[in-house]
């Protein structure tokens, strides 16, 4: 019994989290045409919500091209190496009491872990795609993910100050009171803006500018390893918001309101509506800033990085550690 | 600095609240949106897009009013077709009209410029608004002259070369048409 739900949470986690990505593809393409006064796909099925079976079908059957000019074995490597590293992330996140793969004591540091090891995904594609754009894309992404990388891990600093744990469950725990957003919300800032770029999002999608550098580092991908830069694309999304509400948003917290209905299950169901009704907001927020925002110049990027992230993520710690030890 | 912020803060609310403008159903600015289309979608198969009368679409040949072809095998479209796509081949009727013994336009290397329209001195040659040719094979979009050729008189009614071109066919010498003058007698030396 235990084995079968262990099993269950695994599959359950695994399948679920291509599942987001796969609906989020058509999802943001419907949110997209609502604010830029257009439809978006509306034909196959039930407001064109098919279009996410006929891609995947189309993606699995296209030629999966390797050009003879490039290194093959981390070539077919590197989608796989993103995809795995992001899907593996997915393994510390509470979605609700008890429903999580493994309760890691260094959750936090598993998930920044695999976040960067993501970074290898793009770069490794980049490099051994052995083609110019797809060179400038891979070390555009190396170069931003580096810078981008120190202040995310700083910008959650805070939050594993005042709760004393890199475990998830114990963060969300700690919110039981207050939520993280309101006493940590310079860290929220930050680590948010650092996911948009550790997702490369569409603010900060350099390494994939298609206006300037064809598709950026997968130019030269085709087939089901295109397809897993995607869904790896967007389950970084999924996994950014997911995170944001884990660490900031309370993550499962919020009102029982099927309390009254005395079933003891049903209280895991309000605790995963409340925890997908706010990773749903925030998935909805990254589509907004692609709809809204323009992308900014390479050296804007690092300078908002090195300039303003970072001061801003040491004032917080700093600040942080000061209430910290005054309150003991 | 902090204007920079805001005013990306304002750009977001600005694209977030557009759709509840656009979308809102009641409120102060029913009135202005509310008559408006939600979408500029044209949702194609089922609602066909406004197509201008002069739009460059299929190419069609076209007849005079009494029913015979306008096209007098001049060649002049096939020389000014960039992708050169249109053959034709001129032969004579016995009346001495001159018509294309064949006429050729491949669809799959025409541009629809219009130039072989503008080329044209009897408007035989005519692009219409009608864009919907797609084809599972090639072949098929070489269309010949029986594909072209139209019954009506296309843009330009009323129109016959024979009446007003100067040049002697069966039943109708020069200057006898409706739209010519008679022949100038140039051995006569008075205005």
């Amino acid at each position: 019994m235990e084995i079968i739900l262990a099993l269950l949470k695994v599959f359950g986690v695994l399948i679920g989290a291509v599942l987001a990505a796969a609906v989020l593809t058509w999802y943001e393409r419907r949110m997209l045409g609502l604010w830029q006064d257009r439809l978006g796909p509306n034909r196959v099925w039930f407001f064109g919500i098919g279009i996410v079976v006929a891609d995947m079908l189309k993606m699995f059957f296209k030629d999966d091209w390797i050009p003879p000019f490039a290194d093959k074995p981390i070539f077919v490597m590197a989608p796989a190496i993103m995809l795995g590293s992001i899907w593996m992330a997915f393994a510390v996140v509470p979605f609700a009491p008890g429903i999580h793969v493994i309760d890691l004591n260094v959750g936090l540091l598993f998930f920044m872990g695999m976040s960067s090891m993501a970074v290898y995904g793009v770069l490794l594609g980049g490099l051994s795609s052995n083609s110019k754009f797809a060179l400038i894309g891979g070390l555009r992404s190396a170069a931003q993910m580096v810078s981008y990388e120190v202040f995310m891990g700083l910008s959650l600093m805070g939050v594993v100050m005042i709760t004393g744990s890199f475990s998830l469950v114990k963060i969300v725990e700690a919110q039981g009171d207050l939520w993280f957003v309101v006493t940590q919300f310079l860290g929220f800032i930050v680590f948010m803006i650092a996911g948009i770029a550790e997702s490369h999002r569409l603010p900060f999608d350099l390494p994939e500018a298609e206006q300037e550098l064809v598709q950026g580092f997968h130019t030269e991908y085709s087939g089901m390893s295109f397809g897993m830069y995607m869904v790896g694309e967007y389950m970084g999304v999924v996994l950014v918001s997911v995170f944001i509400t884990t660490i900031f948003f309370g993550g499962w917290l919020g009102p029982d309101f099927l309390a009254w209905t005395g079933i003891a299950w049903l209280s895991t169901v309000t605790d995963f509506f409340w925890f997908a009704v706010k990773a749903a907001f925030f998935i909805s927020f990254f589509v907004l800033l692609r709809a809204a925002m323009p992308r900014p110049r390479y050296d804007q990027l690092m300078s908002l990085g090195w300039k303003i992230m970072l001061p801003l993520t040491l004032l917080n710690l700093v600040v942080t550690g000061y209430v910290l030890l005054m309150q003991t | 600095m902090l204007e920079n912020i805001i005013s990306q803060f304002r750009t977001l609310y600005g694209v977030c609240s557009h759709m509840f403008r656009r979308y809102a159903k009641r409120g102060p600015m029913y009135e202005v949106v509310g008559k408006k289309k939600l979408w500029e979608t044209v949702q194609y198969p089922e609602e066909m897009p406004y197509l201008a009368p002069r739009f460059r679409g299929r190419i069609v040949l076209t007849r005079d009013p009494d029913g015979e072809e306008r096209c007098v095998a001049c060649n002049l479209c096939a020389s000014v077709c960039p992708p050169d796509c249109i053959a034709l081949q001129k032969t004579e009727a016995d009346d001495g009209r001159w018509y294309p013994e064949f006429f050729r336009i491949n669809f799959s290397r025409c541009m629809m410029c219009g130039l072989c329209e503008e080329a044209c001195p009897t408007y035989a040659i005519q692009l219409t608004p009608e864009f919907e040719m797609g084809e599972y094979h090639r072949e098929n979009l070489i269309y010949e002259k029986e594909h072209l050729l139209i019954d009506g008189q296309g843009k330009y009614p009323g129109y016959s070369f024979y009446n007003v071109a100067g040049k002697s066919i069966a039943g109708k010498d020069k200057g006898d048409g409706d739209g010519e003058a008679p022949p100038v007698d140039i051995h006569s030396l008075l205005p």
